[in-house]
């Protein structure tokens, strides 16, 4: 049961070839049993698990008509807040805080007949590639433990890899469900900007923030998307637009571009991920894709852009953690005092760092130079895709510059945030993305494929993704 | 930066940072920096800034009172309360 994807899993369920109680207690003795060694889960729900699995199978034996996702086993990032389970967002200063209510995506999951298995690891507040900066312990790549899973949402994708839940949801700011989708062997779908709600998601940057469905096939992170994609009158950015549904089907004729600043540029692309590559590149033009040369001539100054955008952001988003209303609270004397003390106890090393930086970036005398002009520079990168994308329906690149690295191989902050080369420009342009699988190294280590769409036309990405994945299984980890 | 510098910064961002952290951060930021100050030489004229992917009007819901937050739930997190209040030390020094 636990090889069984979203949309089996579904299927077997509402055939009644399984329970929803069997496919719960498959996965919670998978992860009593797997999980010590990979360390994705933080909290553990059996209790809620059983008892949504209890309600899927009294539907099913009453003949009600079940919901899409019915009993479906997932697990959802640490920064994703749900009713009555703990969320820490990887961070001591959230230790043992329990929200009082679900987020969007927890609610239309849940409604979807999803059942949430429990919370999964990530870099501390989402702020790091790698699962390295969670307050609690790294998360271990199931293709090999002495490498990261990738991050933030390494938690999720080591989960859905190492079969402790059908699928998971992660969250994607600069990166952060397709670098690791890449790293573990999955598929990382980032939604066009606005698509899916942020309403009681753990703000890291606002403006780039967005959440998505990591799976460990496309249509499973399709099915998970449209249940969790849609209109949210209570997140001011949510678009109000129709989710399309997600029909597969031929490429022919779909034109895919190939930014040559990916290949040939500064992101010093290992030869065997760009050997990966080349397999997705052939799997398209031979299904029919044209292939074509396109520029993006402002994509060196993406990490640039992003390093000043998000953290400006965050500095503010995380100003809400002082001390007073929830989160960790140091003794102190006077109102000042509390506030400096608690946050200099809960927050770990990067997110310090990224406050001070976004600090330094938005303090007076220093706007201008910094936030206005990454935001200016944030502009000249979404011309570039507005300009490609009328040359090209899709763009293709690899979604890292190398696979799965060691733990403690990225040591200086520079050298991490480097790794994220490929993956801001979707964000800053609000661009949907996703990353599949295109091959594995000679180490045994998966390589992924970012494809890159127009806004709002998740739809053909996972069209071109799924193109890529008949072609480049790479199998199960070991 | 100077110390002084970024002991204003760590005041500004409310961190107390032990002696060590402040060096560590000086010396990190310096590169990280360093490094973006290519953005200086982007000729940005007439390029307006981006602050949000999509158009962001000034949206309202309609003025329907919908279920919220019990006073409990609110405060259930709450690091220290007395009733329905959120206990904080003293704002003003010495006014206990």
């Amino acid at each position: 049961m636990i090889e069984l994807t979203v949309a089996a899993t579904a299927r077997a369920i509402a055939t009644g070839q399984h329970s929803a109680a069997e496919v719960v207690d498959a996965h919670l003795a998978r992860i009593a049993k797997c999980d010590p060694a990979v360390g994705a889960y933080l909290a553990i729900d059996e209790a809620g698990a059983r008892a949504a699995a209890e309600i899927i199978d009294r539907m099913r034996d009453a003949r009600a008509p079940l919901p899409k996702l019915a009993g479906v086993p997932i697990s959802l990032k640490d920064v994703i807040v749900t009713k009555g389970l703990a969320t820490t967002a990887g961070s001591k200063m959230l230790a043992g805080w329990i929200p009082p209510y679900d987020a969007t995506v927890v609610e239309k999951l849940r409604a979807a007949g999803a059942i949430v298995l429990g919370k999964v690891n990530c870099d501390e507040f989402a702020m790091g590639s790698s699962t390295e900066r969670s307050a609690f312990r790294p998360t271990k790549n199931p293709w090999d433990p002495t490498r990261v899973p990738g991050g933030s949402s390494g938690g999720s994708s080591a989960a859905v890899a190492a079969r402790l839940g059908a699928a998971s949801l992660g969250t994607d700011t600069g990166g952060s469900i397709r670098q690791p989708a890449a790293f573990c062997g999955v598929v990382g779908l980032k939604p066009t900007y606005g698509r899916v709600s942020r309403y009681g998601v753990v703000a890291f940057a606002s403006s780039l923030d967005q959440v998505g469905p990591l799976a460990r096939t496309v249509e499973d992170a399709a099915l998970i998307f449209e249940a969790i994609a849609g209109f949210d009158p209570r997140d001011a950015t949510s678009l109000d637009e129709k989710v399309p549904p997600c029909p597969f089907g031929d490429v022919k004729g779909l034109r895919v571009g190939l930014p040559h600043e990916y290949f040939d540029g500064a992101g010093n692309v290992d030869p065997e991920v760009r050997a990966g590559v080349d397999r997705a590149i052939a799997a398209l033009r031979d299904r029919g894709a044209e292939i074509v040369d396109i520029t993006l001539p402002h994509t060196h100054l993406a990490l640039a852009a992003y390093y000043i955008v998000a953290p400006a952001e965050a500095s503010s988003n995380l100003a809400r953690y002082d001390g007073i209303r929830f989160g960790h609270r140091e003794p102190a004397n006077d109102l000042l005092e509390l506030y400096r003390k608690s946050r200099g106890a809960g927050f770990g090393p990067e997110v310090k760092r990224r406050i001070m930086l976004g600090t330094y970036a938005l303090r007076s005398g220093y706007y201008d130079a910094y936030y206005k002009k990454a935001q200016q520079v944030r502009t000249l990168i979404k011309r570039d895709f507005d300009k490609a994308f009328h040359f090209c329906d899709v763009v293709l690149t690899p979604t890292t510059p190398t696979a799965a690295y060691r733990f403690g191989a990225k040591a200086s902050p520079l050298d991490m945030y480097l790794g994220d080369v490929f993956t801001l420009s979707c964000n800053l342009a609000g661009l949907p993305g996703i990353s599949v699988p295109c091959g594995l190294t000679s180490e045994r280590l998966p390589i992924g494929a970012q494809l890159l769409g127009k806004p709002l036309d998740e739809p053909t990405l996972l069209r071109a993704a799924a193109a890529i994945e008949e072609v480049c299984p790479i199998g199960s980890p070991p | 930066m100077t110390r002084a510098e970024l002991e204003q910064l760590a005041l500004l961002a409310r961190l107390h940072l032990e002696p060590a952290e402040l060096d560590q951060i000086a010396s990190e930021l310096g590169i990280v920096l360093a490094h973006f100050s290519e953005l200086a030489a982007v000729d940005t004229t007439d390029v307006p800034a981006m602050t949000h992917a999509v158009p962001l009007d000034l949206r309202l819901r309609p003025d329907v009172a919908l279920p919220s937050l019990s006073v409990d739930d609110a405060l259930r997190a709450a690091p220290a309360r007395a009733g329905d209040e959120f206990v904080v030390p003293a704002i003003i020094p010495g006014n206990d």
